[in-house]
Order: structure tokens, then C-alpha cells, then sequence
């Protein structure tokens, strides 16, 4: 569920529990069962909420023991039918630093001070070799936070008195003992207290009305947290990053400004971004993810970027690279046959919100992360935990228990019935009018770059550009698209020259990021009305093949002219009857 | 803000709460109207209002509220303290 990816609206999460709970459970999915004990040294019911959240997003159905109020330890230690009986498969020790029985007193040395966290350890120790002993089980446990005041001030880090300075000697000590234990992992609450900020996490209201030893708003975070290491455990990460090229490894779009216009390197900002993300991703790689390339371009031009010179990533880190036209789910999916892993076990990171979506709607619990801009795309990603590591290699604990994916699973189970209702879920409007003023910047630039779906690849400087704007023996017409996730800006271009009843199209442009969107047939609608409007009874189009725009060799044809002459360099000449005209946009609103 | 105005406002948050579409609150609506307000869900009663109103109550202020209407009235008091 979206609501459940990073970065979520924690507020949200904990009004609207019960609500997204029953979404969850009532999605007829087959989910893990999974006996969790939560044994708390403060309040615990919201941090069990939360997790049981997350833990159904990954399709583990957890039942909970809790403690009574604050009694971890006792729970662990003492003779305990209830745990005993509820035969705990995972255990979840909710400690935090308001748990620590003794701090340093002032002026005590670095000997004594020791003493005091191994003395306080130990207390750990005993109650995590109980556990293990009684129910040999995973056991995840919190570290300590930073505490919320520090009496001294910064020299707490260092002092052996030090507050600041004993939190880190117990997380010293709880290292040792997790390293040398293999069913212990860390729960590492002082990374994510430092994450949302000690603002955020301490909330003297909830410990003092309830008890909490944080804020509500940090506990889905918390719940988050705990869920990854759970999913970890049991082989539900990720394994797979399919990854788009265009703005998402490097900045710009191939397919319109060439390899040389690609921003990628170090002499940048943008550039760097990029750089340092695919940095990230090779360190992934390092860790054993595998990569893969699902992008929407002609694969000579994929090939050109991956080979840039200041690449980071090459195409031979990519077990299979995906470049063509075609909806980017059914590549996945295709991806997912070639590498034989089944497609929830990837994470499709797309800068295009539509792409997103329609691979979102189409395979169930693939990972889709909201990733914004690039300069947080690290972040964001990070966050998410997809590849959560909670071992070297397979816990033989978890692997009896392991979830055996279903590999003849459907997973195209698309919440669209068809790839037209994915159109129309997109809400597409278009403005397209005769050109403006303000737009003929972009309509140069367009007129100047486009070579790809360009069928005359013909160029006009910006003073032509304005001159035929003004003449009316021209029509001219600029598209704008606007979809439900934002403004696409203007991505097309016409320019028809009228000789007597006939308008000749001597240019035909159209960007290739809103490719497959219908948007030539809106476009073709408003040039036949202009037409109409201007008794013009014929229109003739043109194809000049060139070495780039081979995809647009049968665009007349689909757009309903007949052809009427070829020539032998390949170029073709198209009419239509402008009385004969039938629209074949059905998704797009024009002007609306 | 007038008392009306709140409880127009804590419906949604009611009905959020306990995933309830047909919750009615008014002044005198108490734990006893309904089911599954516990001290649990109350503790998130508390901060989804907190959040509705951006608002944020002090712990005398809320440790014993008796039904809606002393809610609405320490919404009113934090709002004007804020």
C-alpha cells in the first residue's frame, strides 16, 4: 500500500489505522503467519499497531503477545506460562534509554563508570540468553537513543560521567554481544532518533500521560524499522533494482538531447547528483543486488548514455537492459522471466510518476518508491529499506520458516483492464492552439532538438518560427499535456503551409517523454478543425527517413491518410480528405 | 472558531479513529456511546485532534476529560493560548 511506502504520513497512519489495517487483511493474499512477542520497558500498544501495519504490507500476518506494562525483563527471566504457551516465533525487546536503571553520577571515574555499563549489560545479557534459551527464536533489540538532556553539554560525549558518553558505551556493548550472537539483531533506535531529530522523538506529553517513550509520531518510524529487520529475516527483500535512465541516472533525455547533452560527472551540481547515485546503486550492486535497465528509449541511444565516459555504472553491471517503447510493466515482467526471480522481488525506480503508477497498478507488491527529486532520490531510496540486510548469509532459523515464492503466481493482476483505461486514469488535458508568444522559445527549441519522432526534421530559426506564426498563409499549432501528475510543458509541434485547398505539413514534431499518450491523434484532431475552419479540403504530410526517426515511418498511416508516393530514398507522401477525417483520440480532453 | 465549528470538525477524526462512517458526536458524547473507545483509542483520539487542529494540549489540561463537550473547550482554550 502507499500509504505504507517512505516516506509516509505518520499522523495519517496512526488515525487511519483501523482502516488500512482492514485494507490489508482484506486483500485476499496469502500472508505469512507469524507469532511476535513484544516485551516492552515502556508502553508498547501503539509500537504493536504500527508494526502489525507494516508486517501485513509485507505479507506477514503477525499475532502479538505483550508484556504487561514495563516488564520485559521479568517476562524474559522469570517462569512464564502465558509466553510459554504462546510459543513466540520472533521476539521484540522495546527498551530504550529510560530503561537504563543507572546512569553515571557526577565525577565518577572511567573505571566505575565501566563498571556500571557492564553491570548494566549484564541485566541485557541474562535476559537475552533466557530467551534464546527458552524459545530459540530471533530476537530483535532496541539500542539506546541519545539521551534527551545532557546536564554538561557537549563534553557529555567524552566524560565517563557523560550521559551522551554511557549511551554509547551500552550500544558499544550491545554490538559485542549481537556480533557474537546470531539470533540477536539490532533495532538501531539512536540512528532513527537522529534521523527525525531528538525533537521529533522525545515527547515529555506522552511519556508523562502514557507512558510512551517516545513521541506518537515516531512510532510508525519505529514500526517501520522493526518490520524491515522482520522482513529481512524472513526472505522478503528485494533483489532486483530496475532502473530507468532518463532523468534518473542521468539528468536530461537522451532520446532529445543527444549524449553530449546527457548532465552526468562531476563538473556540475545536477551532474554530481547523478554521480553519486549511481555510486549508491554500485554499492548496492556490492551487496549483492542485482540491476537491471527498463527505460523508454531506442536501444542504440540507452547504449550511447550507459557508455558515456563518466558512467559509473556500465552495461555489463546490468543483467538485462530493457530499451524500447513498449509499457514498462510488461517489461518488467519479461525482466522478471529472463533472470527467473519472480516480479515483487523487484524495485522499479522511475523518475515519471505516470510510469510509477502503471507499474504500481499492474504487479503487486513490486517496490515503487516515491523518490522526488534527484538531489533525494539516496535518501529516499535508503529509507525505504528494500534490502535490509539481517545476516552474511541464510539464517538457518529463518529459512525453516522461509515464505516459498509462488513462481506460476499471476502477477500482471493490473488494476486497469486495459492499457486505454490507463490512459484515461491518467486524466490527460491538452492545449493546442496556433503558436503563442510565450511558447516559442520552447517551440525553437523543440523545432531545434526533436530528431526522433520528427517527421521532416526540418529547421527553423526562431525568427521564422515568428514570422510564420503571424502569416496566415501558415497553420501553426503548439500541444501542451497536462496529466494527473503535473504539466508535461509543450512536448508538440505542427506547421502546415496552405497551397490553394490543400495545407502541406512541413513539420511534425512531438516529444518522445509522452510517447504512446495518444497525443498525436488530440493533435490531429485540432489541425482537421483548423481545416474545417479554413476550407481547406486536403492535408499532405511528408516522411524524410533519416538515421533517427525510424519510428515514425508509419505515422500517416495510423493517422488515417492514404498514401499517394515514395520515392527512392525512402520518403514517403501521405493525403487525407479532410471530410474523411475520423478522430482516434478518446483520452485526451483538448481545451478544456 | 465556534463549538459548532469543532464539532465538525472532530466528527472526521472520530469516524477516522474508529473506522466508523456513522459516528454522530455532539457535546455530551461520552465513552460509553461507543464502542471501542477504551483508554487505548483514546490516546488516539487525542493526538489525531492534537494534529486536526494543529494544536498541542498540556498534560492538566487533558488528564481527565469527562465527554466531547470538555474536549471542545480545551480546544478552544489551546487554540487561544497558541
Amino acid at each position: 500500500m502507499k500509504e505504507l511506502d517512505y516516506p509516509f504520513d505518520a499522523k495519517q497512519l496512526l488515525r487511519k489505522r483501523k482502516a488500512i489495517k482492514k485494507s490489508l487483511t482484506e486483500n485476499n493474499e496469502t500472508k505469512l503467519p507469524l507469532r511476535m512477542a513484544v516485551l516492552g520497558g515502556s508502553t508498547t500498544n501503539d509500537v504493536v499497531d504500527m508494526l502489525e501495519l507494516f508486517l501485513l504490507n509485507n505479507s506477514i500476518a503477525p499475532v502479538f503477545y505483550q508484556s504487561e506494562y514495563g516488564r520485559f525483563w521479568e517476562d524474559a527471566v522469570f517462569e512464564n506460562r502465558e509466553l510459554d504457551l504462546f510459543q513466540p516465533e520472533i521476539i521484540y525487546v522495546h527498551t530504550t534509554n529510560r530503561n537504563i536503571d543507572q546512569w553515571p553520577s557526577a565525577g565518577v571515574d572511567k573505571e566505575i563508570a565501566d563498571k556500571l555499563a557492564m553491570h548494566q549489560m549484564e541485566k541485557y545479557s541474562i535476559m537475552l540468553d533466557a530467551l534464546t534459551e527458552k524459545y530459540h527464536c530471533p530476537i530483535i533489540q532496541n539500542n539506546f537513543e541519545p539521551p534527551a538532556y545532557r546536564l554538561i553539554g557537549n563534553r557529555s560525549v567524552m566524560v565517563p560521567d557523560g550521559r551522551v558518553h554511557f549511551v554509547n558505551q551500552m550500544n558499544i556493548l550491545l554490538n559485542d554481544y549481537a556480533s557474537s550472537h546470531s539470533n540477536i539483531y539490532i533495532n538501531d533506535i539512536a540512528y532513527l532518533a537522529a534521523d527525525l531529530g531528538l525533537y521529533h522523538w522525545y515527547d515529555s506529553f506522552a511519556w508523562y500521560m502514557y507512558k510512551y517513550a517516545m513521541s506518537l509520531e515516531a512510532i510508525p518510524f519505529l514500526g517501520f524499522s522493526v518490520s524491515n529487520i522482520v522482513k529481512s529475516i524472513y526472505g522478503k527483500n528485494k533483489k532486483v533494482m530496475a532502473l530507468d535512465l532518463d532523468n534518473t541516472l542521468w539528468g536530461g533525455v537522451i532520446g532529445d538531447d543527444g549524449v553530449e547533452g546527457i548532465v552526468v560527472g562531476n563538473e556540475t551540481s545536477k551532474g554530481q547528483i547523478y554521480i553519486e547515485f549511481q555510486q549508491y546503486i554500485k554499492e548496492l550492486q556490492n551487496r549483492g543486488v542485482l540491476l537491471g535497465v527498463i527505460s523508454k528509449n531506442d536501444e542504440s541511444n540507452a547504449m550511447e548514455g550507459l557508455n558515456h565516459p563518466a558512467m559509473v555504472l556500465h552495461p555489463d553491471d546490468f543483467v538485462s537492459i530493457h530499451a524500447n517503447w513498449e509499457p514498462k510493466s510488461i517489461n518488467l515482467e519479461q525482466m522478471a522471466k529472463e533472470i527467473n526471480l519472480v516480479p515483487d522481488s523487484f524495485v522499479f525506480v522511475d523518475d515519471n510518476p505516470a510510469e510509477r503508477e502503471i507499474v504500481r497498478a499492474s504487479i503487486l507488491n513490486c517496490g515503487v518508491p516515491e523518490i522526488g527529486e534527484a538531489e533525494n532520490y539516496i535518501r529516499i531510496l535508503d529509507h525505504c529499506g528494500y534490502f535490509e540486510q539481517s545476516s552474511f548469509s541464510d539464517d538457518d532459523l529463518a529459512r525453516n520458516k522461509m515464505y516459498k515464492e509462488n513462481a506460476q503466481r499471476n502477477s500482471l493482476r493490473s488494476k486497469y483492464a486495459n492499457y486505454e483505461d490507463y490512459l484515461r486514469g491518467l486524466e490527460m488535458k491538452a492545449e493546442i492552439s496556433s503558436f503563442e508568444s510565450i511558447y516559442v522559445d520552447r517551440i525553437a527549441q523543440l523545432t531545434n532538438k526533436s530528431n526522433q519522432y520528427n517527421l521532416t526534421t526540418r529547421r527553423f530559426s526562431r525568427n521564422e518560427i515568428e514570422q510564420m506564426m503571424l502569416d496566415p498563409t501558415y497553420i501553426t499549432l503548439y500541444g501542451k499535456l497536462l496529466d494527473r501528475f503535473g504539466d508535461n510543458g509543450v512536448v508538440s509541434v505542427a506547421i502546415g503551409e496552405k497551397k490553394d485547398n490543400n495545407l502541406e505539413i512541413i513539420l511534425w514534431l512531438m516529444s518522445c517523454r509522452v510517447l504512446k499518450r495518444d497525443m498525436e491523434y488530440a493533435m490531429m484532431d485540432s489541425l482537421v478543425e483548423c481545416c474545417k475552419g479554413q476550407g481547406i479540403e486536403n492535408i499532405i504530410g511528408m516522411y524524410i527517413p533519416t538515421a533517427k526517426n525510424a519510428m515514425v515511418k508509419d505515422f500517416y498511416q495510423l493517422q488515417g491518410f492514404l498514401q499517394i508516393g515514395e520515392q527512392t530514398d525512402g520518403s514517403t507522401k501521405w493525403e487525407l480528405k479532410v471530410s474523411d477525417y475520423i478522430s482516434k483520440n478518446r483520452v485526451i480532453t483538448i481545451n478544456q | 472558531m465556534t463549538k459548532e465549528e469543532i464539532i465538525n470538525r472532530l466528527q472526521p477524526v472520530f469516524r477516522d479513529v474508529f473506522d466508523d462512517r456513522r459516528i454522530k458526536v455532539n457535546q455530551n458524547t461520552n465513552a460509553n456511546d461507543i464502542i471501542g473507545w477504551d483508554s487505548l483509542t483514546h490516546i488516539q483520539l487525542l493526538a489525531a485532534t492534537e494534529d486536526e487542529f494543529s494544536i498541542k494540549f498540556a498534560v492538566e489540561d487533558v488528564a481527565s476529560l469527562k465527554n466531547v463537550g470538555e474536549l471542545v473547550d480545551i480546544i478552544l482554550k489551546t487554540i487561544e493560548k497558541n
